[in-house]
């Protein structure tokens, strides 16, 4: 085992044993209600993703422009954003090395930095041209692009906020 | 009848398998959170129109036609994972509090929306601009905002008071 794990170790081993953390762990009823808050928010992200991405490929509500499903979905996708952390960092707090320590909460986080990246790649051209991705535009198959790789990395974060459970740590 | 009927459930190879797996349960419990978050989440579009929150330049007619596909096929999905899922410990699961006061309100929110349907029917793209939803249109949204938080939340507490990872 390396050095950097060790220290990771003291630090969960110390963060676990503040007085919030062992309060978070003896209420009952704190984990699973952060748990809900926290899968509220990921509601609100996941549904927006799924109309912008569904709208980028072309295949659903084109009666609306992308412009517009943009402005109407992208606060949704970052407005829920802090929430997430702060109720993941929560269950962190709780159980420092059940997260921490596995490799699937690191991959998770991986997926949230890419997601979050190909998400404003989406909403920085339109500061320039609202028409950015307007049908016509010679950017269509750009759009197409980007709701391929944006959904299943989504997805992906969903499912591994799921294995987190289930990877044993320690 | 009820325990009889619970324990063929759970003895069929699908639900075996479910049981009885390393991979399975978790596998079909991320479709199972995937589909929920987009039920609760395109859901939560319509209620919060209804309830005069969100989307109030559009009618409520455009708003359904947005989210309601994604509604119905995320909540086939769930239905079809939480059926699995339940299968695999049926007789468990069926005497968990949360799980039977989850059905309860699942059901609730579908005779809400059923209502709903019923009560406004034809009148929906009428209802242009803010103020403009009558009353039980405002309450059926609430409502069903109300229902579906709480759903979620029986969920989550069912892993809690049942023996598995959480």
């Amino acid at each position: 085992m390396t050095l950097d794990l060790h220290g990771l170790d003291a630090f969960c081993e110390w963060l676990a044993a503040t007085p919030v953390s062992e309060t978070i762990q003896t209420v009952d009823w704190i984990i699973p209600a952060v748990q809900t808050v926290h899968i509220l928010c990921v509601a609100a992200v996941m549904s927006s993703v799924l109309i912008v991405d569904l709208r980028l490929l072309g295949v659903f509500a084109r009666s609306l422009t992308v412009a517009g499903i943009l402005r109407r979905f992208l606060p949704f996708i970052w407005w829920p954003l802090p929430l997430l952390l702060v109720t993941g960092a929560t269950l962190i707090v709780a159980e420092p090395k059940r997260a921490l320590e596995n490799p699937v909460f690191l991959l998770k986080m991986a997926l949230l930095l890419a997601a979050a990246g190909i998400t404003l790649a989406c909403q920085l051209p339109l500061r320039r041209n609202p028409a950015f991705w307007n049908e016509g535009s010679e950017h269509r198959g750009a759009a197409a692009l980007v709701a391929l790789c944006s959904l299943p990395l989504w997805i992906g974060i969903v499912f591994a906020g799921r294995w987190i459970a289930y990877v044993q740590v320690g | 009848m009820l325990p009889g009927l619970l324990a063929w459930l759970q003895d069929l190879p699908v639900a075996v398998a479910i049981r009885e797996g390393d991979t399975l349960f978790p596998w079909i419990e991320c479709l199972h959170v995937l589909a929920l978050t987009l039920v609760i989440g395109s859901i939560a579009i319509v209620d919060l129109r209804l309830v005069g929150l969100a989307s109030r330049e559009r009618s409520v007619a455009e708003i359904t036609a947005l989210a309601l596909p994604i509604t119905w096929s995320a909540f086939v999905l769930a239905a079809i994972t939480g059926g699995l899922l339940f299968a695999s410990n049926a007789s468990v699961y069926a005497g968990n509090r949360y799980f039977q006061v989850k059905v309860l309100l699942i059901l609730l929110a579908g005779l809400n929306m059923g209502l709903y349907h019923l009560l406004s029917r034809g009148r929906t793209a009428k209802w242009r601009t803010s103020g403009q939803t009558p009353r039980s249109a405002r309450v059926a949204g609430g409502l069903s905002l109300i229902l579906w938080i709480s759903i979620a939340a029986c969920g989550r507490w069912i892993g809690f008071t049942i023996n598995a990872p959480t």
